[in-house]
């Protein structure tokens, strides 16, 4: 049977909606940005879709430069984890709730 | 030499000025003399203002200058101008010439008073208004000099603030000029809705197109304006209590001066009169009322200045019988010569009540004619004049009223008969009660008691006012005898403002001469029943019956019925609308917000994730939103 | 969307079990208890993802991914976790915020659902681009650098520049402040100075933190050292 753009999309937005769901329940600082690296890949699928479907390299240029953003996002996004357990070992997302009304 | 006529109002607004900054400084009597000069150039100026016109043509004389624009607003153009013509500058001239004499009589007056500079700031500012009113070119200008006098008024009723009558006095006298001045303002309304503008000149020209109904509604809403400053029915009661102020103030404003003004707007209005009649029936059957009503109450009261006031009133009514019945040139005559005759027996009364010190009431006075003898031959010429016995001023221009009201209707001629008669009868009470018959008070050398009178002639500044004010009452009839065309000077000069609506009576020299007659005949029976009846006694229940010492109890009924419930609704209204209802209302409004942010203060949890769900919820609802407007 | 992109039997067989490769991967990211766990599963998934951008024609990006995602950002993840000792279990029973978990999976559902029923409709896409036909594969990275060259030039540029901030950025967060504040070692009171960590042999994160030790941070002084490790959270 033939497989057309659609199945990627719509796997694409699988991935996306599981990654989304997991940021919002866990609680583990570092699964919640594996998490967010869950879907980015789901959109670096879109683009390269999209790419394949319009018959456009574009979209894989796109591709391309979201990794690179991607990675440096993880190495900032470490460092403040880093910094973060340092003073407070052990803390997790909910550890921070001083802005409470 | 017409060019002028700017300063005329703009002398005294700079006294007031100058007296406003360095009143205080220049201190007792400069401040005094300061006003009265101001005052007395502005009078000079009127004169050349007014020698200058009378070198026009007679059917040129008018002239108009325009200061500035004062609104300018979509079609609303309004200038700050004055309008020189007869009618404006005979208005001036007596207004700057009475308002210098009584100056000059409030330097010795208010000579002991504390706020001796206050007094003149607030004259002069009068005398500033009065005149802006008079020469105004458009109807609101004039309405801005109504207020002004307005505002002068209370402040100079009120000017011993600290008695409590004299305050009250002040805010009684602002609140009926307010009932008045709103139907003024109604009727610059409508004036201006009908015809596009609000100078004379334009409105006058477009009175064609305005329908009768309409005509009709501003002659009457501008008549209203005119009953309250002038004091006639029903809003007359604040002229009597506004006799709390200084006798200077009772004589200029509620004599001589502002009362004037409603009068002199009918006289201006008279192409709108002319075309509506229904509106000037109305006005001469209220002004013979009023001045019916002034003079029976005038009969019975015993405070000297109440007596005055009272006659203020009925003559008053006597103006604007005139002026309703078309006689506009009657009712000006009429206003000159009560301005002198009526300004001087309140000066007079001044004086006896400075000798009297400081008493009012006339059934405490008596035999003063040998000790004040300039103050009792003044007050006697005015009691004359104004009783209309021949041959002074009060004669020739009553009997021009009476003359016009018969032609018009014989019942009017009536009532303004027995007016005329009660006229010469009250004051003839007041004469005789202050100047003649017994002494009934204690002469200062024989006890040491603080009730001890030394009654004298005042000084020359209060004398020699009161002489001017006699000689022109007692002559200032000359300037318009009926008795040939060639003497009538002043309708002749006035005849160009009222043209054709003038009413004309045919009576020929005969019926003058009656009428003539009949007027003294009036006069001296009146007189005769004062000098009967209050020769010699100083005390007669039976002409002096209750109700008229009340007033007919009017303004009694006016505080029971009028003043007594709407101080109630306003307690009320303020007990519980206020506390109530509307704080009530944003004190909720308060409560609301407060028990909402509490209730909303719920959704900060300061839980990152619980932030990230709402963030997804909202993008879920988003998304949902574009499904609807995408399928 | 009709578009037939894969003609052939392998091809879909491939699809399909590269297909549940990634949605396993990605679900034991989301419920493995262990945080090694979940990036291990994180591996799983990218090399799903890889496997599908071959399948499309990407085979540039399908390498790249592999090399940078999961060689590097994957062990970088690693190295993290085991570096912070927060390979202890997590409490994941219980979610201690009131209806977060139902709700969350609501309203992850519905969002799937409407992004699918919207990927139904035919969306105008505007003018085609012009950035280059994707062709032959041997083509794809000529075509990928072309473009990145040529028209994206700016966005390499400010990628460029953007790596540069991040890692001095990583740089400045991970310092030990006693360096920025100029106090000596024994102001701050009890430290640990392991300067010869064989941690530190990596490039991107000079971190001089021994694993499970704590130090004090600030002159303001803190912590206790006792506090267990682990991510028991309190109550909210």
């Amino acid at each position: 049977m033939s497989i057309s753009a659609s199945w990627y999309l719509t796997l694409a937005a699988v991935l996306f909606t599981i990654g989304a769901i997991g940021l919002l329940i866990r609680r583990n600082v570092l699964v919640m940005f594996m998490c967010v690296e869950l879907m980015l890949n789901a959109a670096n699928l879109t683009f390269v879709t999209f790419a394949r479907r319009l018959n456009d390299i574009a979209g894989q240029t796109a591709v391309f430069f979201v990794l690179v953003v991607a990675a440096a996002e993880v190495v900032v996004g470490l460092g403040i984890i880093v910094s973060i357990y340092r003073r407070r070992p052990g803390a997790t997302a909910d550890d921070i709730h001083g802005m409470k009304g | 030499m017409l060019r002028v006529v700017y300063l005329v109002p703009l002398l005294p607004l700079a006294g007031f000025v100058t007296l406003l900054f360095a009143g205080r400084k220049l201190g007792n009597p400069r401040a005094g003399w300061l006003a009265t000069l101001t005052v007395t150039a502005s009078f000079v100026v009127t004169v050349v203002v007014f020698t200058g016109l009378f070198r026009l043509p007679a059917n040129a004389r008018s002239y108009t200058q325009t200061w500035f624009t004062w609104i300018n607003a979509g079609h609303l153009h309004v200038t700050m101008g004055l309008l020189v013509d007869p009618l404006s500058m005979t208005m001036a001239a007596f207004v700057t010439g009475v308002s210098a004499l009584i100056h000059l009589y409030s330097i010795g007056y208010m000579e002991h008073d504390e706020d001796f500079p206050k007094f003149f700031v607030y004259l002069n500012l009068f005398v500033a208004a009065m005149l802006l009113l008079v020469l105004a070119d458009n109807f609101l200008l004039l309405f801005l000099g109504w207020e002004g006098v307005g505002v002068c008024s209370y402040f100079l009723i009120g000017f011993w603030f600290e008695r409590d009558t004299a305050s009250s006095a002040a805010k009684k006298a602002m609140i009926f000029n307010r009932i008045g001045d709103a139907a003024f303002l109604v009727a610059l309304f409508l004036i201006y809705e009908r015809t596009g503008s609000l100078d004379y000149h334009t409105v006058f020209a477009n009175l064609a197109s305005v329908g009768e109904p309409s005509l009709v509604a501003i002659g009457i809403l501008l008549f209203a304006g005119a009953v309250g400053k002038s004091a006639q029915i029903p809003l007359y009661p604040w002229l009597a209590d506004a006799m709390e102020g200084p006798t200077p103030v009772s004589a200029l404003i509620h004599a001589a001066t502002m009362v004037t003004a409603g009068a002199y707007l009918m006289c201006r209005i008279n192409p709108i009169l002319y075309r509506a009649p229904d509106a000037a029936h109305v006005v001469a059957i209220v002004g013979a009322a009023t001045a019916l009503l002034g003079a029976t109450i005038a009969c019975a009261q015993n405070d000297i200045k109440k007596i005055l006031a009272y006659s203020t009133i009925s003559q008053l009514g006597f103006m604007f019988l005139a002026a309703g019945i078309g006689a506009y040139d009657a009712a000006i005559f009429l206003m000159l010569t009560h301005a002198f005759y009526k300004a001087l027996l309140f000066l007079g009364a001044g004086s006896v009540i400075h000798a009297m010190n400081d008493d009012q009431d006339v059934k405490t006075m008596g035999a003063l004619a040998r000790r004040m003898p300039i103050t009792a031959v003044t007050f006697f010429i005015g009691w004359l004049s104004i009783g209309g016995v021949p041959v002074f001023s009060g004669f020739w221009s009553k009997g021009d009223v009476l003359l016009n009201g018969y032609a018009f209707s014989p019942a009017l001629w009536a009532v303004g008969a027995l007016t005329a008669v009660l006229t010469a009868y009250y004051l003839g009470r007041a004469y005789l009660l202050v100047f003649r018959g017994e002494q009934r008070w204690v002469e200062a050398r024989k006890t040491g008691d603080a009730a001890a009178r030394h009654p004298h002639d005042p000084k020359w500044v209060m004398s020699l006012p009161l002489v001017v004010l006699g000689a022109l009452s007692a002559l200032g009839g000359l300037i318009n005898l009926p008795i040939h065309p060639d003497f009538d000077f002043l309708d002749r000069w006035l005849s160009p403002v009222f043209a054709s609506r003038l009413f004309q009576h045919h009576f020929g020299l005969g019926g003058l001469w009656t009428f003539a007659l009949v007027d003294a005949a009036l006069a001296l029976l009146g007189v005769g029943l004062a000098v009967a009846v209050w020769g010699s006694v100083s005390e007669r229940p039976a002409f002096e019956p209750v109700f008229l010492q009340r007033a007919w109890y009017i303004d009694w009924a006016y505080d029971r019925f009028i003043a007594r419930p709407s101080t109630a609704v306003a307690v009320e209204t303020s007990s519980v609308v206020e506390a109530e209802a509307i704080d009530g209302a944003v004190n909720g409004f308060a409560w609301l917000v407060r028990a909402t942010g509490r209730h909303v203060r719920k959704l900060q949890t300061g839980y990152v994730r619980n932030y990230a769900l709402g963030l997804s919820a909202g993008i879920v609802l988003i998304l949902a939103y574009v499904l609807t407007r995408a399928s | 969307m009709t578009q037939v992109l894969a003609a052939t039997i392998p091809d879909a067989i491939t699809f399909v079990i590269a297909a549940a490769i990634c949605v396993l991967g990605a679900l034991g990211v989301v419920l493995a208890r262990n945080p090694v766990h979940s990036a291990l599963m994180l591996v799983m998934t990218l090399f799903g993802v890889a496997v599908l951008f071959v399948e499309e024609d990407a085979q540039f990006l399908a390498a790249v991914q592999v090399i940078v995602y999961a060689g590097a950002i994957v062990v970088l993840f690693l190295f993290v976790i085991m570096l912070l000792g927060v390979d202890q279990k997590e409490a994941i029973e219980r979610d201690p915020l009131p209806a977060q978990r139902p709700v969350a999976i609501v309203v992850g559902i519905l969002g799937l659902v409407e992004v699918l029923l919207l990927a139904r409709g035919h969306w105008p896409t505007g003018a085609r681009s012009v950035s280059g036909v994707i062709g032959s594969p041997a083509a794809n990275v000529g075509l990928i650098g072309r473009s990145i060259f040529t028209t994206y030039l700016l966005a390499f540029e400010v990628t460029s520049a953007l790596l540069v901030v991040a890692v001095v950025g990583a740089v400045v967060l991970a310092r030990r402040p006693r360096h920025a504040l100029g106090e000596s070692a024994a102001a701050t009171g009890a430290v640990v100075m392991p300067d010869d960590d064989p941690a530190a042999a990596d490039g991107t994160e000079p971190d001089h933190a021994a694993a499970g030790t704590v130090e004090n941070v600030s002159a303001g002084g803190e912590r206790e050292n006792g506090e267990p490790a682990d991510s028991e959270v309190t109550a909210p």
